[in-house]
């Protein structure tokens, strides 16, 4: 089996073997289900498209968070634990390890997004849904889950202490999404460059209503292979410490 | 099998090896030993592939392991001082899953895990957690990690640290048996360690490699320096002013004195205690016991990694 893989496989065993994986995943459910209830469903007078894009809009920040704490653990708690010398001496690429680590948060992170379903399926039985609707949003969220993976996972590469890189990662996020509120007040051309890194306003809103952008998915894809690329230039680094 | 040229090895300024260079044969069993902040570890964990070099070259088998990590990675097994551990795992998972991640075909992996774990009195325990283990038991498990893909170099860094008596003799033999069909460099400090187990000494100071062959070969190379223990009747500062002044005599390690008798213990200059002896005796002092102070390897050891004078300083500060 393919190393990422194999070490993909372990770590999700690791995150499940304990309590920490079920924890952080019910917790995400419930606050995305009180959310539901009270954001989502609070104007009865909403049609059901309305109901579904702010469903979508909620449910991306939660999604975010899930893949921080998610993966500010992964390389963070190697190097505290010294295991990460079972990894660096193994004949395997840094990539392979950066890849099989963000893989096990990804996984998870789409297991919560899979399992928050039953929310937009609600709409469904009550009203009335385009299925191309459901998927962009669904699709939007994966994308959000797979930038914040590799948020988490580059800032766990850089640090021994999971927390740190939960407040880091989390800062990250916070920095990239207020650069479209930094844009408006900017001079141009960087008011063009501030708004294309804003990570939700510019590229998730049009899912949440049915749209798929091209540059959309192309931000996301791009910003989550930038910061494996960094995990994985920080793994190498280590190595000439 | 293994030759090292010219290692060194910067952390940002500080030098902590320079220029270390030596080869070992295959199947051999070497022992690295030299005080604590020697540099042994750091040696390890470049040989290992777990760090680059600032300079210098290791190449296994004649194949360069900077410029091929990959594939020289796949023939080393490394276990560093403190067992890297998943403590969640099984035994069995836990080697299942390090074998697969080197190489070892799926066909072979069940035969692989159980007889390494025969090989390391693994078996009784292979489907406990790491976790629930004994100390013994978790270094075993480390070991076992580092041969489960069978690997033609296998590097210990301090294997017996924090062991038992009972499993420091376990690991002894198991080390033992491990040669042959492994050619293995340990790490220690422990001079007991290496001498019950290595074929070849290499001595590491300060960073630098300052002695290296067989204990027969550095004991005659280290043998002027001769470490004795002798027992004085006589006053303190009087035995003291007679032994220091002494032509014999390089250091006073250490001097303890009681009602009956002052014990220093001594350096000497060559291999002539009964100078040192004639010279008590005919200064008008009763010479109760003149002893080697240390074993053989430990004197090797003590010549390669101290200075021959101490300080007035450190005389001294060793008197009680």
């Amino acid at each position: 089996m393919n190393a990422a893989l194999l070490i993909a496989r372990r770590e999700i065993a690791a995150q499940f073997q304990s309590v920490i994986g079920y924890v952080i995943v019910a917790a995400l459910l419930l606050l995305d289900g009180l959310l539901f209830h009270s954001f989502a469903m609070s104007d009865s007078k909403d049609l059901s498209s309305k109901v579904l894009a702010k469903f979508f809009y909620m449910s991306s920040g939660i999604t975010g968070a899930a893949g921080i704490l998610l993966s500010m653990r992964l390389l963070a708690e190697e190097s505290r634990e010294k295991t990460i010398v079972l990894l660096a001496t193994a004949p395997i690429s840094d990539w392979q390890i950066v890849f099989g680590k963000w893989l096990s948060a990804f996984a998870v992170v789409t297991v919560f997004v899979a399992l928050s379903i039953y929310l937009p399926l609600l709409i469904v039985v009550h009203g009335s849904v385009h299925p191309g609707h459901l998927a962009s949003g669904y699709l939007g969220l994966l994308l959000i889950g797979a930038a914040t993976s590799a948020m988490g996972t580059f800032c766990s590469s850089i640090t021994s202490h999971q927390l740190v890189a939960g407040v880091l990662g989390s800062v990250l996020l916070l920095v990239m999404v207020t650069t479209w509120w930094t844009a408006k007040v900017a001079a141009p051309p960087l008011d063009d460059v501030l708004a294309y890194m804003s990570f939700y306003d510019k590229h998730f809103l049009p899912f949440t209503t049915g749209e798929v952008h091209t540059r959309a998915v192309v931000y996301y894809l791009s910003l989550t292979f930038l910061c494996l690329l960094g995990a994985r230039l920080a793994l190498g680094a280590r190595r000439w410490r | 099998m293994l030759e090292v040229q010219g290692l060194t090895k910067y952390y940002g300024l500080k030098r902590a090896i320079y220029d270390i260079s030596f080869e070992i044969g295959s199947g051999q069993i070497a022992g690295f030993l030299g005080l604590n902040g020697a540099g042994k570890t750091t040696v390890l964990k470049i040989l290992s592939g777990f760090l680059l070099p600032t300079s210098g070259t290791v190449k296994i088998d004649g194949t360069d392991l900077v410029s091929s990590p990959d594939a020289l990675r796949a023939c080393i097994g490394f276990l560093p001082e403190e067992p890297p551990l998943y403590p969640e795992m099984t035994v069995r998972g836990f080697l299942r899953y390090l074998a697969q991640l080197r190489g070892v075909a799926t066909r072979d992996l069940k035969r692989q895990v159980e007889r390494v774990t025969e090989s390391t009195g693994l078996t009784e325990v292979i489907d406990q957690s790491i976790g629930s283990l004994s100390l013994g038991y978790r270094r075993r498990v480390g070991i076992a990690q580092s041969i489960i893909h069978d690997p033609a170099l296998v590097l210990l860094d301090e294997p017996i640290s924090g062991l038992d008596p009972i499993q420091i003799v376990e690991m002894r033999s198991l080390i033992r048996d491990l040669a042959g069909d492994h050619t293995i460099l340990i790490s220690s400090h422990i001079l007991t360690e290496v001498e019950e187990t290595c074929d070849t000494l290499l001595v590491l100071k300060e960073g630098e490699l300052v002695a290296r062959g067989s204990e027969a070969d550095l004991r005659e190379r280290f043998a002027a320096a001769l470490s004795v223990r002798v027992a004085i009747q006589g006053a303190a500062e009087e035995v003291r002013s007679l032994v220091g002044g002494l032509d014999v005599v390089a250091s006073i390690e250490s001097l303890r004195h009681n009602d009956k008798e002052c014990v220093l213990d001594l350096t000497l200059q060559r291999d002539e205690p009964e100078a040192l002896a004639s010279a008590v005796v005919g200064g008008g002092f009763g010479l109760r016991r003149l002893e080697p102070s240390h074993n053989e390897l430990e004197g090797i050891f003590l010549a390669a990694t101290t200075p021959r004078t101490p300080t007035a300083e450190q005389s001294e500060g060793e008197q009680t």
